[in-house]
Formats: structure tokens, C-alpha cells, sequence
């Protein structure tokens, strides 16, 4: 995550038009090398389209892509050191697994051994130890995208482009690959880009994040840093969950922004905390995650600088967690409409779950707003 | 469990009943008589009922049967090579080509030469390809050539391209379905994966696409060997094909029993070259899901 690591992948102004479809609107994007790098956002935001063009599979109408300091608009797509990890895996069924993750190699001058020494390793490496006899189409989804990943990094590619390779798993499987594929790219050192739509991925297994949005790069930043400090109420709705309340301002000094925000009363932001609006939301918004908020029970203390009476009005029980909806006495102070704010509290041993309708505290700190406007 | 399946069993039979017992009337029942008369003697103007392996004996001795049995078996070869060869680029056209919308357009347009009979389509060839017909009038009219092309008509070639012609369509839809079947991102790994797109198509999108092209082998061969009409036409009668002999033994000869044999004989020959073909195609076929 340093930032003296060389660039690996410049994107310069790229667009891409199908006909009248803008599909890409100027990316200006460095991935460094070694980087584990994800481009996420909703689908036909272009994210896919980027990594084709990355790949050679597209060809860009406008700027220009570098890899490795190389201009890549003349080099055609087996020519590129990328090797792409495909949504469907493409793993060729007239083959077997070994034949598939050799695929590559038919130009490679070492001896047969020599390569079947490789296909091994490869194997090993994703955990595949003597599957290389089996049928491509005997395969298990999870199998398939271990044989992809084989497939391409046996040809030691200095980009690894994943489109969407967790999608088709099911849950338990794919967080068990998040986790292999993170410790996979440690250990070949390969730059990885992982096009994905799902935000806790991308959250999980990045170094930095790219959110897009119809062409554009919304905001690039780590996943800490997207997740707190998203740079536009959009990305914001996009990653996680957030409360937005209405807020007026009251004055600005030296970047500082001072905020009404009712239920939640007067607020200080300094300029960190204060991002881009929607061009079409109505007005000033206040954000907060539903887990920088604590509820305190009648006789407990806390050390959070401010605190807010509310009434419970739903309770959803996760097991890990509880969620509740709190009505937020004031909170419809502004224009009459009644905002429920969702919190979410972890349930540790001895915290009891509260049930609708009780009256709470919440406790708080001005440092976990992000206000939007 | 088992009782349901039974039930389900029975059900099904009782559907494919009717259907089974009229394909064995229509089907069986005609192959069964061939096969008895076959085995039988001729008489005058009569099958006797003696078995007998003289029709067999004569039909595996009789060099005229031999040389015809072979050349019917190298015309539908050589008519099976050039019909797959070039149906292939236009299966591949179509299907990689052609904007998907286009595609069922595209297929109704290779269907046309069905909307009219066989055997008026074999007579336009006639027409194309005769001594006064479209290409030697056309051609001597440019002065192209002085007298016209007498290798065209009449002969193995003829008899090639007319029935090259007739079965285009049977191969190009075998293949053309094989060839959408193909997951196009495969195609892409190939070139990922460092091929250029010839060895990609050499290496991934040609073994996909062979049990197409082995159904196309298939459904040409069988029935161009026993075409009948082709070289009744536009062989002019001179090189006969085995159907053709079949039909003097049976009808102009009257000598049923040996014409009987005949068939048999073809049809036991394309039966082997068939298993040959089935068994090559298992091989591809095995690997799909």
C-alpha cells in the first residue's frame, strides 16, 4: 500500500463508446505493482468494460493504457502480460484439468518434463494436488475457478485480471476464496485486479478500491478510508449501510462546517468529514454508520462526547448482531417527517437485546459523521 | 419409491406405444422382408421360398457390384468431404459473424433450396452444367472457351457438385449448432492465454465444434450413397451408383432376391462406416456436460 512501488497499470483519459453508449468517460486510473486492486460498482457501471480493455479484449476510443510503462494499443490481447480469471471460468471442457492449466504453455521452450513439473506446482499452489487427470466438466464450480487461477498464473503474468470470479460461488465458499486468493496474491506477488459488484468483497480482499459509477471513478481510496470517509452520498449508499438525516448549515470557518442536524442537535465537522452531495438530493445530508452509534441503558456510563434520547421502534435480531430502528426524539423537528435511524450493536456476552419501545440513550461522537453537501 | 417409478415407466411405454408399433409396420416390418428375400431364390416372375446364400455369393463376386459398391462409396466420400468443407466457413459465418438477430434470417435463407422438389433441382444442375447449359453457353459466348466443357456433366464430378449442393444444408445446421454451443469467453481465454486467433480456432474452437461436424459426416454419407437420382441424371445413366443397381435388379431384371442382397450389402457397409463415425464422435462428445 506504500506509494513508492512502481505503476504497473496507467490508465490516460481512457473512453470507450459502443455507438451512442458512453461506456467509459475518461478513467485515470494507476494501479502500482504488487497491489491488490478492485474496481467495484453497480452493474453497467463499466467496471467490466475497463478490465477488457485492460485485457486487450476491447479497444479503447479515446486516451491510452500502459502496462508496465508500455503503451498497449497496438499489442493485441495474447500478446499483453495479463492472464484473466473469467466469470465463467472458461475452462475449455475438451480438456483435462492438467491440459487446461497448460494451456498456455505450448510456446514455452522447456522440455515436457519440465512443464508437466510446472502444471504440478500450479496445481498444488491452488490446492488441486493430482486432479490433473480429471475431466474439465467433472469439476465443482469452486474446482473450475481453482483450475482458472492455476491456468493463468502458471504463465506468470505480471497483471492478473479477475471479472467477477466469486459470483457464481455460494456463500461459504466464497468467503473461504476471498481468503485464499488474498493470500494467493501475497505469495506470487502478482498485481491482481478484481472487478466486482459486491462491496464487502472488494472491502475484504483490496489494497485500494476504485468505486465507479455510469463511466466515471466515483472515488479511489482504500477500504478503510471508502468505507469512512466515502467522498459522495452515492458511494456512501453504495458501500454499506447509512443513515442519512437532513442537516442546515449554520457557518463555515476555515473549512470547518457547523451543522443543525435535528435529533442530533448542533455539530462541528472539520473539512475531512464534509463530501460531495447527490446533484439531486434535496439539500444538506448527515451520514453515519449504524455502528458508530452505541445504545446505553439507563444506568450505564459511556465515554462518547454526546448523547441523544431515542424510542426503539424495530428490533432485528441477526445472531452475531441486533439491529434497531430508533425514532430520534427531535428528528422530525425540520419538516415533520419522522426518520428512523438504523443502529447496530454486536451482542456481546452480558448485553441484553431491547425490545420495541423502549426508551434509550444514544451515545455518539461528532468524529463519525460524514456530512454530505 | 420404486412403485412410482413404474408407474411413470408404464405411462411412458403406453405413450410411445402407437408410435413404436407404426415405425415397426413401416420401418421394421419392410426391412424384415428384404432382409427374408434376400436369402431366398429367384423364380420366373416369382420369389421361391429356398434359402439360399447364391444371392450373397453373387453379389460379394461380381466385379461389376464391386467396382459400382466402390465408387458409390467414393462419390458420397468425396461428396460428404466437399459438402463439410464447405459448410463449415458458412456455419461459422453465421454463427460468429452474423448479428444474433440476423441469425434466424440467415438460416431461413439456407433453407430455401428445400422449398422446391429434389428432383427439380438435380434437373437445374442438369440444366447449369450441360453441353448447351448456363456455364459452357455463358462461357463460349465470352469466347472464353471454344467448344464446351464436356468434363461437367455426366460424369463423377457432376454427380459431386450436384449432391454437394443438395445436402449443404444438412451440414451446415449440424455444425452451426455445435459452433453456438461454444461459450464465446473460451474463445477468449485462448487468446488470453497467449494464442493468436488461428491456433485459438485450431485448439479450442475446432475440437468443440467436431461432434457438429461428425454429425454433418454422418447425415450427408448415409444418404448420398444411396442416392438414386443424381446419377440417374446427371450421370445419364452411364455411372451408376448402387441404388441404381438395386433398382435394375428389382425392377427392370425382376430378380428381387439378389437386389435384395444388394441392399442388404449397402446397408450393412454404411452401418460399419456409421459405427466408425459414432464411436470417433463418443470421443467428443464424452467431454461435454
Amino acid at each position: 500500500m506504500t506509494d513508492d512501488r512502481k505503476p504497473m497499470i496507467e490508465c490516460r483519459g481512457v473512453h470507450k463508446h459502443y455507438g451512442d453508449y458512453h461506456a467509459l468517460r475518461g478513467i485515470d486510473l494507476t494501479i502500482r505493482a504488487g497491489e491488490f486492486f478492485s474496481l467495484l460498482g453497480p452493474s453497467g457501471c463499466g467496471k467490466t468494460t475497463l478490465l477488457r480493455t485492460i485485457a486487450g479484449f476491447e479497444d479503447i476510443s479515446d486516451g491510452a493504457i500502459l502496462i508496465d510503462e508500455r503503451r498497449m494499443e497496438e499489442v493485441p490481447a495474447n500478446k499483453r502480460p495479463t492472464n484473466m480469471v473469467f466469470q465463467s471460468y472458461a475452462i475449455f471442457p475438451h480438456l483435462t484439468v492438467a491440459q487446461n492449466v497448460a494451456f498456455g504453455l505450448r510456446r514455452d521452450p522447456r522440455g515436457k518434463a519440465e512443464k508437466a513439473a510446472l502444471v504440478d506446482d500450479a496445481l498444488a499452489m491452488v490446492g488441486l494436488r493430482g486432479f490433473g487427470n480429471r475431466a474439465a466438466h467433472a469439476l465443482s464450480g469452486g474446482q473450475r475457478q481453482r483450475v482458472a487461477l492455476a491456468r493463468a498464473l502458471i504463465l506468470k503474468p505480471k497483471v492478473l485480471l479477475l471479472d467477477e470470479p466469486l459470483s457464481a460461488l455460494d456463500r461459504k465458499m466464497r468467503e473461504q476464496m476471498q481468503v485464499e486468493l488474498i493470500k494467493l496474491q501475497r505469495q506470487v506477488g502478482i498485481t491482481f485486479v478484481l472487478v466486482t459488484h459486491d462491496q464487502e468483497e472488494a472491502l475484504v480482499m483490496s489494497d485500494r478500491i476504485a468505486v465507479m459509477f455510469e463511466g466515471e471513478i466515483a472515488q479511489l481510496d482504500g477500504p478503510e478510508a471508502l468505507y469512512a470517509r466515502p467522498a459522495s452520498r452515492r458511494v456512501a449508499d453504495f458501500i454499506g449501510v447509512m443513515n442519512f438525516l437532513p442537516a442546515r448549515i449554520l457557518g463555515e470557518t476555515d473549512g470547518t462546517v457547523t451543522a443543525e442536524v435535528p435529533g442530533l442537535g448542533p455539530v462541528e465537522l472539520p473539512a475531512r468529514q464534509v463530501s460531495r452531495a447527490n446533484p439531486d438530493d434535496d439539500g444538506p445530508t448527515i451520514g453515519f454508520r449504524p455502528e458508530t452509534m452505541t445504545l446505553v441503558g439507563p444506568t450505564q456510563t459511556h465515554s462518547q462526547p454526546r448523547e441523544t434520547n431515542a424510542t426503539i421502534d424495530e428490533v432485528v435480531y441477526y445472531g452475531d448482531m441486533t439491529y434497531y430502528d430508533l425514532r430520534l426524539d427531535g428528528a422530525a423537528a425540520m419538516d415533520g417527517k419522522a426518520r428512523p435511524v438504523r443502529i447496530s450493536m454486536r451482542n456481546v456476552f452480558g448485553r441484553d437485546v431491547q425490545e420495541v419501545g423502549t426508551r434509550t440513550r444514544l451515545a455518539w461522537s461528532p468524529g463519525s459523521l460524514v456530512l454530505f453537501r | 419409491m420404486a412403485k412410482g417409478l413404474d408407474a411413470q415407466a408404464r405411462q411412458g411405454y403406453a405413450l410411445i406405444a402407437p408410435p413404436f408399433l407404426y415405425a415397426l409396420l413401416i420401418l421394421a416390418a419392410p426391412l424384415l422382408t428384404i432382409l427374408a428375400y434376400s436369402f431366398m431364390t429367384d423364380g420366373y416372375l416369382e420369389v421361391v421360398r429356398d434359402f439360399t446364400l447364391t444371392n450373397y455369393v453373387q453379389v460379394w463376386t461380381d466385379p461389376i457390384v464391386r467396382t459400382v459398391m466402390l465408387r458409390s462409396l467414393m462419390v458420397s466420400a468425396l461428396v460428404t468431404l466437399v459438402t463439410v468443407l464447405l459448410a463449415f466457413p458458412v456455419a461459422y459465418y453465421v454463427s460468429f459473424l452474423v448479428r444474433p438477430e440476423r441469425k434466424s434470417l440467415w438460416l431461413f435463407l439456407i433453407t430455401i433450396p428445400f422449398w422446391t422438389s429434389y428432383l427439380i433441382r438435380v434437373f437445374l444442375w442438369k440444366v447449369i452444367l450441360g453441353y448447351n447449359g448456363v456455364i459452357n453457353s455463358t462461357l463460349t459466348g465470352l469466347g472464353i472457351i471454344d467448344e464446351p466443357l464436356t468434363f461437367i456433366l455426366y460424369n463423377v464430378n457432376s454427380i459431386v457438385i450436384t449432391l454437394a449442393h443438395a445436402y449443404a444444408p444438412f451440414a451446415i445446421l449440424p455444425i452451426f449448432v455445435a459452433l453456438e454451443k461454444i461459450d464465446r469467453a473460451l474463445l477468449e481465454a485462448g487468446r488470453d492465454l497467449g494464442e493468436s486467433r488461428a491456433m485459438t480456432f485450431w485448439r479450442v474452437t475446432l475440437p468443440l465444434a467436431m461432434p457438429g461436424v461428425l454429425a454433418a459426416v454422418l447425415i450427408v454419407f448415409i444418404p448420398t450413397i444411396g442416392d438414386y437420382v443424381t446419377p440417374e441424371l446427371i450421370g445419364g445413366g452411364k455411372i451408376p451408383m448402387i441404388a441404381n443397381l438395386i433398382q435394375v435388379q428389382m425392377l427392370a431384371l425382376d430378380n428381387r432376391p439378389l437386389g435384395a442382397a444388394l441392399a442388404v450389402t449397402a446397408m450393412a457397409i454404411v452401418a460399419l462406416v456409421s459405427i466408425v463415425f459414432l464411436l470417433i464422435n463418443r470421443r467428443f462428445l464424452k467431454v461435454r456436460s
